[in-house]
């Protein structure tokens, strides 16, 4: 009777223990909304692909308790950017900064679509090209290609 | 032939590619802080709450900070070999105890042996956060005049430290 007692105290306190890890800080539903917002533009470096608003990781959860933190303090949106590029490098920001390491990055794709297109046109214009220069048949060749095509002739049909 | 050569090549381009993207471990994240003025900080220490440290009670020393924590399982794999290095006293090694409960910090250390001549005791993880620290452990070389010169994410190695640290340091001091 005792233990059981114990455990179901034990079993209260369980909350307790997790009071210990971060935890989320909210009460202000405008200012959560400026957090989340610029947290899906930061990467949580230990889940890399993952913005820290979607990760719960504890790292995420610190790092959205520090944008709360200088949000609440006044800071804007671009100063706590880069404050985390400060320490985190480019690699923090989830949407890569246009500048010339990253064009190919960014321009790549429509590059590539670019090429695509080139060598389709050329393509269709040689393969239009061939079309129009094709070998025009004579009579005889009429006429075979003709009984070739009823069936009556023919080596390979059975 | 010659329409399978471009298809071909651009498969050879394209496994390049993709034998360079497998060495690259995307884990390591180049930091930003390198060379750069060690952010600073003021902590209790680790042992007594009631004194300080920072940064700049180290200056005109090269030091090594390592973050470390006692839930952290790679630090306990690295536990071994900072203690090692600590006894071959050719860098003071300070300690950053980052966000864990300092009784289980403190039992960590009489159990495997401290290596740190001092530790700040960072409960809640900003300083971490200020230096960048993404994943524990990690070492940061910091100069004689508090530069960052190099950091290690990740636990250290034996060949690590003989092949890396400890010629950077022997450089650092020289300078």
């Amino acid at each position: 009777m005792h233990s059981r007692f114990l455990f179901l105290v034990l079993l209260l306190l369980m909350p307790l223990a997790y009071a210990d890890q971060a935890v989320i800080k909210k009460d202000d539903p405008v200012l959560e909304k400026r957090v989340m917002d610029l947290s899906a533009h930061l990467r949580c470096l230990v889940c890399q692909n993952q913005t820290i608003a979607d990760s719960n990781a504890e790292l995420a959860v610190d790092l959205k308790n520090q944008v709360r933190e200088k949000l609440q303090q006044g800071q804007s949106e671009q100063e706590i950017l880069d404050y985390m590029v400060k320490r985190y490098g480019e690699f923090v920001l989830f949407s890569p900064l246009v500048k010339s390491t990253t064009w190919l990055l960014w321009f790549g794709p429509l590059l590539l679509l670019i090429v695509g297109m080139g060598v389709l046109f050329v393509i269709l214009r040689q393969r239009r090209k061939m079309m129009r220069q094709a070998p025009t048949l004579n009579a005889d060749e009429h006429a075979r290609a003709a009984s070739l095509l009823s069936g009556k002739e023919g080596k390979g049909h059975s | 032939m010659n329409r399978f050569l471009l298809p071909l090549g651009a498969f050879i381009v394209l496994v390049i590619f993709l034998w360079i993207g497998l060495t690259l471990n995307p884990r390591e994240v180049p930091s930003p802080l390198i060379n750069k003025i060690a952010p600073t900080f003021r902590l209790p220490q680790l042992h007594d709450a009631a004194k300080t440290i920072g940064p700049e009670d180290l200056r005109g020393k090269v030091w090594l900070l390592n973050v470390w924590a006692s839930w952290c399982v790679t630090c306990r794999q690295e536990h071994p070999l900072l203690v090692e290095l600590g006894r071959q006293k050719l860098v003071p090694i300070y300690g950053l105890n980052y966000k864990d409960n300092r009784d289980d910090g403190l039992a960590l250390l009489r159990n495997s042996g401290d290596p740190y001549t001092l530790s700040a005791y960072d409960r809640e993880g900003n300083v971490g956060i200020d230096w960048g620290v993404y994943g524990v452990p990690e070492t940061f070389v910091i100069d004689k005049s508090g530069l960052i010169r190099h950091k290690f994410i990740g636990a250290l190695t034996p060949e690590l430290i003989q092949n890396k640290l400890i010629p950077l340091v022997k450089e650092l001091n020289g300078a």
